[in-house]
């Protein structure tokens, strides 16, 4: 949006106090979301925030916006319905990994597929918080938690890769202390006309401490993160010295310097989901870095646009223009006197 | 020689037309059903067909089976045991002969009954050799196939399809024994199959084939059913579907507003989602959900976003809807439910009729969860019930559900074609702009009605939240004090309560006092009118009521009560309206209660109000 900003961070906080725990990774994103939304809107009333159920979900509260804290896993219905009602509100489904893909995980896949022009941010912290700590679909298996006392015995989903084999047409990830980058997703995912998904890592303090703690502590995360832009080699590493190669159809992380040079490494293209589909098996592989950043970006039809369409076009196509009238009056009739 | 013909007039007939999924039976029962309509009569059809679409051909499973009840006079149900039953291969016979009454005229398509059908049908021997039909029945064989092929004969078509035009054959004689004209059909064929000339051709001389069969054969009775005297006005036929759908339209056209109907394909809902689809350019936008919840979500998203969302399902269905619905009570949106019952519990028997889902539409959710509930009587009374419903879920904000069934959906009745202007009005307000720099209080009420104001995104000032915990009344903030809690399920519960202010007087049938009242609900109305009718013509102190409002009920119902020594409650299910009514009123109501996935029977409930009243 280019209009100069006419709203305030503080345009966007509402007056309910914020009540998760104290240092929740949630804090961090709601302040990114507060403080992006100026930039990206200049009419609030056509903000909604659309979320289901679970700790990540209690975020509508929190913006001065539109909001709707529907029921468990069922957001995307919600904001599906609201986007057949009115095409032109910008709407954003906050939800959690139990909430979006264990609950509610038919209702995510056909929402991607579906490509209704909206933005969904999940908050992945890889466990059921607000139920007090029992392990999620994206936890990692072998997880010890209140109902696995023996470690859970279920593969975890992978939500970026699961979103790509469900047609989704925009991608990114990015990690709760990521600020910058945060903010910088939100407002690539709001450009996109589509149905936009944004992963976001998050760090639950009680009940997942440091369950991303590789990818945030400066010791680690410059070895274990893999930034990417369009257009731009996946270089990572302390000092930009290690990158993405592909060897035949296998990427491979090689070192930079004898014998790869930049020029061999390979250029991130947003738009190709080959590499996304690549780079969402990057994802919990100790063999490779974490990829944040835009995974896949590529427009194609809405289906809220394609049904304004069609709707459009049936009215055109109505060359008799019945009326109500003549519907209750169609078919065979006859009089009695 | 011509030979000498007999016209007889009767004041009723029953007419069953069965045979193989593939035979086309459906066909013949709606094209004699449209013909009598045009010719006057009154009457009611009851389609009943198989839940598998296409049975092994000839089996019993894969009968399908239509019913048409016409008539000089009022009549209010499908008809009984059929006065003629059509069969169009062993297995039909076989599935329905034990229905046609003694002495009934009985059809049949001799060239089907061929041994393979024979042993489909587990006929040892051919019924139709051995003379034993003939002692019970007036039966006409008639070598359909035959007829049709000679018929066609010199035609370019496969022997598959001209073979498939018998139907045709069968409602020709039909047409001839009860005097109707051929043209309704003629024209529709030209209708339906106009790139298809060929089509049209065969399936003419296949209905001219019947009705000169009944010319030239040794049929020698004709029956004449005189045009029935009903209220004047312009009629058409009208089935439950359609019927709901124009009040879906009328509610859009009334209100301005527009219309969201989202819903899951379930038998026998889902027609309803196929004829909204088609009036895209009426501004009415359907929804293919990917399951049953996604369909009542994105209805409800629809109506928070200043839609009227609509969804419609069947008992199992509505089971996974339950937990909106509640979102639905706690956000005091509207919104409109129609249920179409089936057979159930779990997947039942989804192509029958049943009225089981009464206490799941009151009570099915958790909490407090009190919903609007209203109840069509006839397939015609869906367009009124259903407009009804939508303007009740606008005006008080709230959930409604149209317990609608498989009956109703898909039997059909002649209708005196209504004016929408004659029904009640249909505001909206949507919540204005605020721009007075005060907080908005999207909890604020009607003091008359209760309802919250409903105030879109969109609408510069009205930034607020709402969600599934429990609101402060008026701020709808976010609150779990004690106190707060009881008013809020008090004032959810005086909402729909209020809704009571809506509902007309009610009208009793029969007398207005006396020894015992049949009460019903939904679609045993014509069953229990018959029923009423019968037993007043026989001299007994008998009335009839038939209430629309489930919830709340007609306000003047307790004092109707009152009126009669006795209260005879008949429902195609295990008595839960009876248990309603015990409740509220505590009266001792007596239940008839039957689930065999059909409509109930009017003598059926005659003999047990007789049984009552002689106690």
């Amino acid at each position: 949006m280019s209009d100069k900003p006419i709203f305030k961070k503080s345009d966007f906080e509402s007056d309910q106090a914020v009540r998760w725990c104290p240092g929740c990774g949630d804090y961090a994103i709601l302040a990114q979301t507060q403080k992006v939304f100026p930039e990206i809107t200049t009419k609030k009333e056509d903000v909604v925030f659309i979320s289901g159920i679970g700790c990540s979900s209690r975020f509508p509260y929190y913006m001065d916006t539109f909001g709707f804290h529907t029921i468990h896993g069922r957001a995307p219905t919600i904001a599906s319905g609201l986007k057949v009602a009115n095409p032109d509100l910008s709407v954003w489904i906050v939800t959690g990994d139990g909430d979006g893909f264990s609950i509610g995980g038919n209702h995510i896949i056909h929402l991607m597929r579906r490509n209704i022009d909206l933005n969904i941010m999940l908050f992945n912290n890889r466990i059921y918080g607000l139920t007090k700590g029992q392990y999620s679909p994206t936890s990692e298996q072998g997880k010890v938690t209140y109902s696995t006392p023996m470690g859970s015995l279920d593969h975890p989903f992978n939500p970026s890769k699961l979103v790509l084999g469900a047609e989704a047409g925009f991608v990114a990830k990015t990690i709760d202390r990521e600020l910058k980058h945060l903010q910088e997703m939100i407002k690539r995912a709001n450009a996109y006309n589509g149905a936009s998904f944004i992963e976001i890592y998050q760090n639950c303090n009680i009940f997942n401490d440091g369950a991303f703690s590789e990818l945030t502590d400066k010791e680690t995360k410059s070895e274990k993160l893999l930034r990417l832009q369009d257009g731009e080699p996946m270089i990572f590493g302390p000092t930009d010295n290690k990158g993405i190669y592909l060897d035949g159809t296998n990427p491979k992380v090689v070192d930079i310097g004898k014998k790869y040079s930049v020029d061999d490494i390979l250029v991130h293209n947003e738009k190709d989901e080959f590499i996304a589909d690549m780079l969402s098996n990057f994802t919990s592989n100790d063999v490779f870095p974490e990829p944040i950043g835009v995974l896949y970006c590529k427009e194609r039809a809405t289906y809220d646009g394609l049904m304004e369409e069609q709707m459009k076009e049936a009215q055109k196509k109505d060359k008799s223009k019945k009326t109500l009238h003549d519907l209750l009056n169609a078919g065979d009739t006859w009089e009695v006197k | 020689m011509a030979k000498k013909i007999k016209f007889q007039t009767l004041d009723e007939v029953t007419i069953r037309f069965a045979g193989d999924s593939g035979d086309g039976m459906q066909l013949s029962g709606g094209r004699f059903t449209q013909t009598s309509a045009i010719v006057g009569n009154d009457l009611s059809t009851l389609p009943d067909f198989p839940a598998e679409i296409r049975a092994p051909a000839g089996s019993l499973a894969g009968v399908s089976s239509f019913q048409i009840h016409f008539s000089s006079k009022e009549i209010h149900t499908p008809g009984e045991k059929p006065d003629v039953l059509v069969a169009m291969n062993p297995a039909a016979l076989k599935v329905h002969l034990k229905e046609l009454i003694p002495g009934g005229i009985l059809i049949l398509n001799k060239n089907a009954f061929t041994p393979k059908n024979l042993k489909l049908a587990g006929y040892e021997s051919d019924p139709t050799e051995d003379a034993s039909l003939d002692d019970y029945y007036s039966v006409h064989y008639i070598e359909m196939s035959k007829l049709v092929t000679n018929a066609c004969e010199g035609m370019d078509l496969p022997s598959k399809t001209i073979e498939r035009t018998k139907n045709l054959c069968a409602l020709g004689v039909l047409f001839w024994m009860y005097d109707r004209p051929l043209e309704p059909t003629i024209d529709w064929l030209n209708q339906k199959f106009k790139s298809k000339p060929e089509i049209i051709d065969a399936n003419t001389r296949a209905l001219h084939a019947g009705y000169n069969y009944g010319e030239t054969a040794e049929i020698t009775t004709r029956y004449v059913v005189e045009k029935a005297s009903l209220p004047a006005g312009k009629y058409r036929n009208i089935n439950g579907t359609l019927a709901s759908c124009l009040g879906i339209l009328t509610a859009a056209e009334k209100s301005q507003l527009n219309i969201a109907f989202a819903g899951y394909p379930i038998t026998p809902a889902s027609n309803l989602l196929h004829t909204l689809s088609n009036w895209k350019n009426f501004g009415i936008k359907t929804f293919q959900a990917e399951d049953e919840i996604a369909g009542i979500g994105v209805a409800l998203g629809a109506s928070y976003g200043g839609s009227l969302g609509i969804t419609a399902s069947s008992g199992p269905g509505i089971a996974l809807k339950g937990e909106f619905i509640g979102l639905a009570v706690m956000t005091e949106l509207p919104l409109v439910i129609i249920n179409v019952q089936r057979g159930g519990p779990s997947t039942g028997l989804p192509t029958k009729t049943e009225q089981s889902d009464l206490l799941q539409a009151l009570y099915g959710r958790n909490g407090e969860a009190p919903v609007a509930v209203i109840a069509p009587a006839t397939p015609g009374d869906c367009y009124f019930a259903t407009y009804e419903a939508c303007r009740i879920a606008v005006k008080y904000m709230t959930p409604v559900m149209v317990l609608s069934d498989g009956y109703l959906v898909n039997g059909s009745e002649p209708w005196l074609i209504p004016n929408p202007d004659d029904l009640k009005d249909f505001i909206v307000k949507f919540e204005k702009e605020n721009t007075s720099g005060e907080k908005f209080l999207p909890y604020k009420r009607d003091k008359k009605t209760l309802a919250r104001g409903w105030a879109i995104p969109g609408t510069k000032g009205l930034e607020h939240r709402i969600g599934g915990i429990e609101k402060q009344n008026i701020t709808g903030n976010v609150n779990y004090e004690p106190d707060n809690h009881q008013e809020m399920t008090d004032t959810r519960y005086q909402k729909i309560q209020n809704i009571v202010d809506e509902i007309d007087p009610t009208s009793i049938y029969g007398k207005k006092k006396g020894d015992l009242l049949i009460l019903s609900w939904g679609s045993t109305h014509g069953a229990c009118k018959s029923a009423t009718e019968q037993l007043v013509k026989e001299k007994y102190s008998v009335g009839h009521v038939s209430v629309q409002w489930i919830n709340p009920l007609p306000p003047d119902l307790k004092k109707i009560l009152k009126n009669y020594k006795k209260v005879l409650i008949p429902e195609v299910n295990s008595g839960q309206f009876r248990k309603i009514i015990r409740s509220e009123f505590l009266i001792d109501a007596v239940g008839f209660n039957e689930v065999k996935g059909r409509p109930l029977n009017p003598s059926s409930i005659v003999d047990k109000a007789k049984e009552l009243i002689s106690e």
